[in-house]
């Protein structure tokens, strides 16, 4: 095993970290195999290679979706002496990936300990929002009637929430950014932008790339991670949908909430937060009984809390709105916006960020189809 | 009682638990593996030729019977056995649905595999995912499925089978069986027994790399034979491809090939070149090279590029000793410097100017040399050099057990009537010798299916078949 591994490495490894070096290793035995070149667009872009530096190893971490195929169809999987596992080795890179890119970089610390890290910020968020509630109450003396704005006035919300939701994008986008320089060497056409947004919205690498979809606690494959990630992230997206038209409701037509349960920001809120809810609870089970040789086990801390996370904030703002004339509500209110501000506080540095790095490699990989390769390999 | 024992957990062994179980008997499997290692050789295939008259789902153009036929024949020099070998090739036109049925999924055509993708149609994942697959078809069919259930001996009354006998002391009684254990290729020492002493003095067989599972000791084989089975086959055939040298001794798979070959020369021990490496193509190079190297002395030889060859050939998984000269590149390979070049300078002046292109069969060859390099000869100069060590590496043996178009085995002469055979074990009743890529898998899951089929019928339940 270790004399295997000295002559496939052989001295590559400058510049690089152990989980990019066990990449390396691992590329260059599938790339003289290449049996699961169907799956997805890993492998396919591999074989552009020949040898891979620390940029591709990044790249390709992000391009692969954890879906497990590749691990439970390979034929040099543990206990084979080549002790191939192609998810696990992309998942420690892929975390790697998230910690060197954050920005500010420092802060690239917080996805160590992950789950703490969240937990962290919610409570402080809840303590604040707490206080605040308080703070303001002194002064003023008014009636709820289902008025969230009487708790919290608007502009302190849109003040609050403004500051870090810009900050949290600021600090994405650069992470994006930087991310796109180092793997990549071009820019992007519209048509390449145009698949990578659609394999991105679709998810179309969870299928499995024979639409039977993706591997869970063993071999047989099931399309309920990708159907559970669309009710995720759709959910999350209509939820952000309802808040942008509540805003221009505000701003633009001057309507204040709270809304009717047949306005648009309320129904496009409550079928989100039905798919934010559905979403993360079918993710968390099949987190739970995922194969211990997916992924990365120093992870899952980080997985579940992001999942729960998406959960509480759903589960609570749905209580808002069923509870928002009771005596309940300025205390559903700050456990929501909470949860929220939990959220915002930290998207660069949390598993929301591989979303973000997965639309740059697919980006990168929609590109890098459109070149003609250099190699000219004769032979099968 | 269950009905039907089928003994062996690859690719034939499934197909024909699956057949025996859709013709309604009950079906216990035995596989010497335990889970993690089940599967054979099975798993680490990667296509299955097919037959087709047309286009179809992932094969290209048309490969009628007769060409496949043809192909077979070139192959086996006519150790083959017609109707046999008819049986699988038809077959493999049609299987492929039936293998769908059980989860197996084939992959669209690949740009590396395109000039494959008239003839092969290739697994989704390879063959451990569509051994996979049919294991959970089979759990879910109620097959009974047995781990780490090697059986050593068979035991027969009247040339009927009657029960198994397995190394941990178990008796499986059941009313018919197949055997689908696979070759005898891990079986160091049977391989030993087979090849002798070469002319050098060594056994060659100690230097041989095992491509595929450690779990085909040819136990059963060995067994069936002494207790009076047919055979076929001679025990020095198989299919032997030049794998890299450094490659473990067993389950190495495919990615240990060294496909370079055809782009530069290649030296024995010696530092003598030994063969054309311009004869032909991938395939049949592929599967001619582990002999050639096998008749060299040490089994060993060194397939020698320069570097106006990377990027031509596939990756390699172990990288090449990188040399800036001749005698260095010498040096860390064990050769004698002045020989190497000398062989290097004779080859260099005997190549001719052409086109070259690795693609077809081109202009670029030698003149006045022995032995000749007829295709893509052009000349080892541009530093740096590689060289890539070879050794035999064995896919499997052809010796096997005689059939016939009803699968069944034969005991003296006479045909058993609930005692049935597939795969490896009965192939070299069609591959005499030779190979032509895809033909295990045909053959494996043409006659694993008949034999299914026939021991669920021995047992009482549906319909026989002849083919
Ligand atoms: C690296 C490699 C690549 C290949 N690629 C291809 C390809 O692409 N296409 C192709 O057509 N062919 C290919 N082949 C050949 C192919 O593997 C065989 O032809 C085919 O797998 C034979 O199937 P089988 O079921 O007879 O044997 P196997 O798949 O080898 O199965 C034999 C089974 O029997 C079990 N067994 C052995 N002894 C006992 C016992 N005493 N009791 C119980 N169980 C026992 C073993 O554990 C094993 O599960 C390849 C072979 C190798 C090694
Ligand atoms: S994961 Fe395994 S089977 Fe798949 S390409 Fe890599 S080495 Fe081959
Ligand atoms: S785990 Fe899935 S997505 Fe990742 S490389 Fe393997 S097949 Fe591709």
């Amino acid at each position: 095993m270790q004399q295997l591994n000295d002559l496939i490495q052989e001295a590559r490894l400058t510049g690089m970290s152990d989980q990019e070096g066990e990449v390396d290793r691992i590329m260059t035995i599938c790339n003289a195999c290449r049996y699961c070149e169907g799956f997805c667009a890993v492998f396919p872009a591999m074989t552009r290679r020949l040898q891979f530096n620390k940029a591709d190893i990044n790249y390709l971490a992000n391009l692969c979706h954890n879906c497990g195929a590749c691990l439970h169809s390979c034929q040099y999987a543990p206990p084979n002496e080549f002790a191939v596992n192609v998810p696990q080795a992309m998942a420690a890179v892929r975390q790697e990936t998230y910690v060197e890119y954050a920005w500010p970089k420092s802060f690239g610390r917080l996805y160590k300990n992950n789950g703490v890290i969240v937990a962290l910020a919610c409570s402080l968020a809840l303590a604040f929002f707490l206080w605040l509630s308080t703070a303001l109450r002194e002064n003023s003396n008014v009636t709820l009637d289902g008025n969230f704005y009487a708790v919290f006035p608007h502009n302190v919300l849109v003040l609050i929430f403004g500051a870090v939701f810009s900050f949290s994008i600021l600090a994405l986008g650069i992470g994006f950014y930087n991310f796109w320089r180092n793997i990549s060497k071009t820019g992007a056409s519209i048509a390449a932008i145009g698949e990578s947004a659609h394999d991105a919205l679709t998810m179309k690498y969870l299928d499995g790339g024979h639409g039977e979809g993706c591997n869970n606690e063993d071999d047989g494959f099931t399309l309920w991670r990708k159907r559970f990630h669309h009710f995720t992230f759709y959910g999350f997206m209509l939820c952000f949908a309802s808040t942008s038209v509540a805003t221009l409701y505000h701003y633009v037509l001057k309507l204040d909430a709270p809304y009717a349960f047949n306005s648009l920001p309320v129904i496009l809120g409550t079928v989100g937060g039905l798919g934010l809810l559905i979403g993360p609870i079918g993710l968390l089970f099949l987190n739970l009984r995922r194969n211990p040789l997916h992924g990365d086990a120093r992870q899952k801390p980080m997985d579940r809390a992001f999942i729960l996370l998406l959960f509480l904030i759903s589960l609570s703002g749905l209580f808002l709105l069923v509870l928002r004339e009771s005596a309940l509500m300025s205390y559903l209110l700050i456990i929501h916006l909470g949860f929220v501000m939990g959220l915002f506080l930290t998207m660069p540095y949390g598993k929301f960020a591989h979303g973000i790095y997965r639309m740059a490699a697919l980006l990168k990989n929609a590109v890098e189809k459109r070149q003609p390769s250099t190699l000219k390999l004769g032979s099968d | 009682m269950t009905d039907v024992l089928v003994i062996g957990g690859g690719n034939a062994a499934l197909c024909a638990a699956l057949m025996a179980r859709e013709s309604g008997a009950s079906v216990t499997l035995l596989e010497s593996a335990p889970k993690e290692w089940r599967g054979g050789n099975s798993s680490h295939t990667r296509n299955i030729r097919c037959m087709h008259e047309e286009p179809q789902d992932v094969l290209l153009e048309s490969y009628p019977e007769d060409e496949y036929w043809q192909d077979l024949l070139k192959v086996t020099g006519g150790l083959t056995n017609e109707p046999l070998a008819r049986i699988a090739i038809r077959e493999s036109a049609t299987c492929r649905t039936w293998m769908q049925k059980y989860g197996v999924h084939f992959q669209a055509p690949l740009s590396g595999t395109l000039h494959l993708s008239r003839t092969n149609a290739f697994f989704m994942g390879g063959g451990k995912a569509l051994v996979n697959a049919y294991y959970r078809s089979a759990e879910k069919a109620g097959i009974d499925i047995q781990y780490d259930s090697e059986v050593t001996s068979i035991e027969l009354s009247d040339k009927q089978f009657v029960a198994a006998h397995l190394k941990d002391g178990r008796r499986i009684a059941a009313k018919s069986c197949v055997l689908a254990a696979g070759g005898f290729e891990s079986n160091i020492e049977w391989q030993r027994e087979a090849w002798g002493i070469d002319e050098h003095g060594v056994s060659p067989a100690d230097n041989f790399l095992i491509r595929g599972t450690t779990f085909n000791k040819g136990v059963l084989l060995k067994h069936m034979i002494a207790a009076g089975a047919d055979q076929v086959g001679d025990p020095t055939q198989a299919h032997m491809a030049a794998i890299d040298a450094r490659s473990p001794l067993y389950d190495g798979g495919i990615c240990t090939r060294i496909d370079c070959v055809s782009l530069g020369i290649v030296v024995n021990k010696h530092a003598k070149r030994f063969y054309d490496e311009g004869e032909d193509f991938w395939p049949k190079r592929y599967a001619i090279w582990g002999r050639l190297v096998a008749q060299q002395p040490d089994q060993i030889a060194y397939s020698i590029i320069d570097s106006k060859s990377i990027g031509r050939f596939m990756p390699p998984v172990f990288s090449g000793n990188e040399s800036n000269s001749l005698d260095e590149l010498a040096s860390k390979l064990g050769l004698d410097a002045e020989v190497l070049k000398n062989t290097v300078q004779e080859f260099n002046a005997a190549c001719k100017p052409g086109e070259f292109d690795h693609t077809t069969l081109d202009n670029c060859h030698t003149e006045g040399i022995a032995p000749e390099k007829t295709h893509w000869a052009t000349t080892i100069e541009v530093p740096p050099f590689y060289g890539y060590p070879l050794r035999p590496g064995v896919t499997f043996t052809y010796l096997g057990l005689k059939t016939d178009e009803t699968s069944a085995i034969f005991l003296n002469g006479t045909r058993s009537n609930n005692l049935f055979v597939a795969g490896e074990m009965m192939a070299g009743n069609i591959l005499g010798k030779g190979y032509t890529a895809g033909i295990g898998m045909a053959i494996g899951t043409a006659f694993g299916r008949i034999a299914g089929r026939n021991a669920a019928f021995a047992a009482g339940n549906e319909s026989r078949c002849n083919s």
